[in-house]
């Protein structure tokens, strides 16, 4: 057999590269709770004392409308997302509609459309209509920009309900709503979790639409931190504890939902 | 419907099929309409409306010289270097993201696909930086990795002992870009691939061993082929989400130093310049050169697909 050392350095290379790939992350969190002067330093300064002071000055300068916009929005279209998009998988993987295939493709190419593309029509119908700076009208089309994954991923969970056990119920005489809610639901509720989280973090990621059509009142997070790009001078502490404050509820989210996430963004082609 | 009946006479004695059939037919797809119905509004009408434009004289800033431009837009956005450089600007960056990502995913699946301490922990700091809000990580590289002055890069040149201090942005601005959005997707990339290592079957490579196969062999004829069709996956959803990237490319160069790709180009034609024509016209051709890639994306996905169906 191989000598034990070849399988050491494999571990031993995976962990260099794992900590490169993480290391502007934990330079990221270290810088902020660093002092302003002390996070521009140059070389830089690893031991410097660890303060909040970045944290406090990214909420004293009006961080919290930006992020309670965010979490409006994300959590509002993700809820609609579902409620349109669990019927539809129902549709097309338990009862499937004829020709179930095309329509589900046709969902898929929804999503490969560049949202350039439309963004144009959509700004001048929210000006028409005075929707624009208005959280609702973002929500809105979050919900678009992330059905056509929802109805997906949610039809490769529901498929995962096996035949026998829905054919088994009805003979016994169980109803729709009783096959839904003993049956399916309980198979399909970490599936319906995961398809929430992707949902939100795509919504809560996105810059484009939200730059175009907010503005004073309903900017999102990522918004609210473009207004760091042009900034110069001693302002990395503040924009660290910015970066990682928006960042923390994607983390979280993803960190917890590890493999149902690669599941999700390969619209559940991938087990 | 009569014509059936009668020709099959063994189904006279049950309750004529049709009224009934029609209702099904109708409770099936009811579950599908409202989705379907406001994607088509959301997504289908405007981009209809982004066709008409196209073809439309429209400069906001100019309200009263609207009208039709025939293919004007088109023959502009076709002759204007600025957009014809952001084109080969979106080829660039997306070809090479996606590449380097792909190999780079790849190394590292098949590092974490070995058994070693501390495995979970390893990908989970992997992870991480396609965890990131893109704008926040776009920041994160912009002013506190890349900049002249106080950017780690240069600090940790400095601790080494180098004298250099390059301006990473603005010397190699592209790099620059690239560079950070292949950070973030090479986590991606690992995922899709290692989900794929991992639902590799056990036997043949077994089989393999015990016939004397060395691990190049195993790697070229068992692993690779079976992981063909995640590559594709995965180079096919990155060139989907890549070629729209406008968060890296607004952030770190604001589309300064020949760093500007189509959606940042239409962006700045449509909100900044108010050319709604152009910007159409340019929206119109993105959409083309997507359902170029769309048409391959789709054929992947669908193989996947038939393959989990049989």
């Amino acid at each position: 057999m191989r000598p034990k050392w070849v399988g050491h350095s494999w571990g031993v290379l995976a962990w260099f590269c794992g900590l490169v790939f993480f290391a502007p992350v934990a330079w990221m969190f270290l810088t902020s709770l660093h002092s302003e002067s002390d996070a521009a330093t140059n070389p830089p300064s690893l031991l410097a004392p660890l303060t909040l002071e970045g944290y406090g000055e990214f909420f004293d300068a009006g961080a919290w409308p930006p992020l309670l916009n965010s979490f409006s929005a994300s959590i509002g279209s993700t809820i609609i997302v579902l409620l349109l998009a669990i019927p539809a998988a129902y549709a097309l993987s338990i009862r499937p509609v004829e020709k179930w295939t095309d329509v589900l493709f046709f969902f898929l190419s929804t999503k490969m459309m560049p949202v350039v593309a439309a963004l144009l029509p959509i700004y001048l119908i929210a000006q028409f209509s005075g929707m624009l700076d208005n959280i609702s009208f973002l929500t809105l089309l979050y919900t678009s920009m992330n059905l056509p994954i929802a109805v997906w991923l949610m039809r490769s969970f529901l498929s995962e309900v096996p035949k026998e056990i829905l054919e088994a119920a009805s003979i016994d005489g169980a109803g729709l709503l009783v096959i839904l809610r003993r049956v399916v639901a309980p198979i399909a509720m970490p599936g319906i979790a995961a398809t929430a989280l992707i949902c939100f973090i795509f919504s809560w990621n996105e810059l484009l639409f939200a730059r175009v059509l907010t503005g004073v009142v309903a900017g999102t997070a990522p918004v609210y931190l473009t207004g760091f790009v042009t900034s110069q001078g001693l302002f990395l502490a503040k924009v660290c504890a910015a970066a990682v404050v928006v960042s923390l509820p994607v983390l979280i989210a993803g960190f917890a939902a590890q493999d149902k996430l690669v599941q999700g963004l390969s619209l559940g082609a991938v087990k | 419907m009569a014509v059936m009946t009668q020709a099959r006479p063994d189904t006279d004695d049950r309750p004529p099929p049709v009224p009934r059939k029609k209702v099904n037919r109708w409770a099936t797809r009811a579950p599908l309409l409202p989705a379907l119905i406001f994607l088509i509004i959301v997504t289908q009408l405007p981009f209809v409306a982004t066709l008409v434009i196209s073809f439309m004289k429209w400069n906001s800033l100019d309200p009263t010289n609207r009208g039709f431009a025939g293919i004007d837009n088109y023959v502009n956005v076709f002759t204007d270097p600025d957009l014809r450089s952001s084109v080969v600007n979106t080829i660039v960056l997306t070809a090479s993201v996606v590449l380097i990502s792909l190999v780079l995913g790849l190394g590292l699946a098949l590092l974490l696909d070995k058994k070693f301490a501390g495995r979970g922990l390893v990908r989970t700091l992997l992870i991480a930086p396609f965890l990131v809000v893109p704008v926040a990580a776009a920041l994160i590289w912009k002013h506190v990795l890349y900049n002249p002055e106080y950017g780690l890069f240069n600090g940790i040149l400095n601790w080494l002992g180098f004298e250099a201090q390059p301006d990473w942005i603005s010397s190699m601005p592209m790099t620059a870009v690239v560079l950070s959005l292949v950070w973030q997707w090479t986590p991606f990339m690992m995922l899709i691939l290692l989900a794929g290592l991992q639902s590799k079957p056990v036997e043949p490579v077994e089989a393999a061993t015990i016939d004397g196969a060395s691990s190049f062999q195993i790697f070229r004829y068992l692993t690779f082929p079976h992981l063909r069709q995640y590559l594709e996956l995965g180079g096919l959803l990155g060139s989907i989400y890549v070629v729209q990237n406008f968060d890296a490319v607004f952030t770190i160069t604001s589309g300064g130093l020949g760093t500007a790709n189509l959606p940042y180009m239409i962006y700045q034609t449509f909100y900044q310049a108010h050319e709604y024509g152009e910007a159409s016209a340019a929206g119109v051709i993105v959409v083309a050169g997507s359902i170029i890639i769309a048409t391959f994306a789709l054929r992947t996905v669908s193989s996947l697909f038939k393959e989990e169906k049989r």
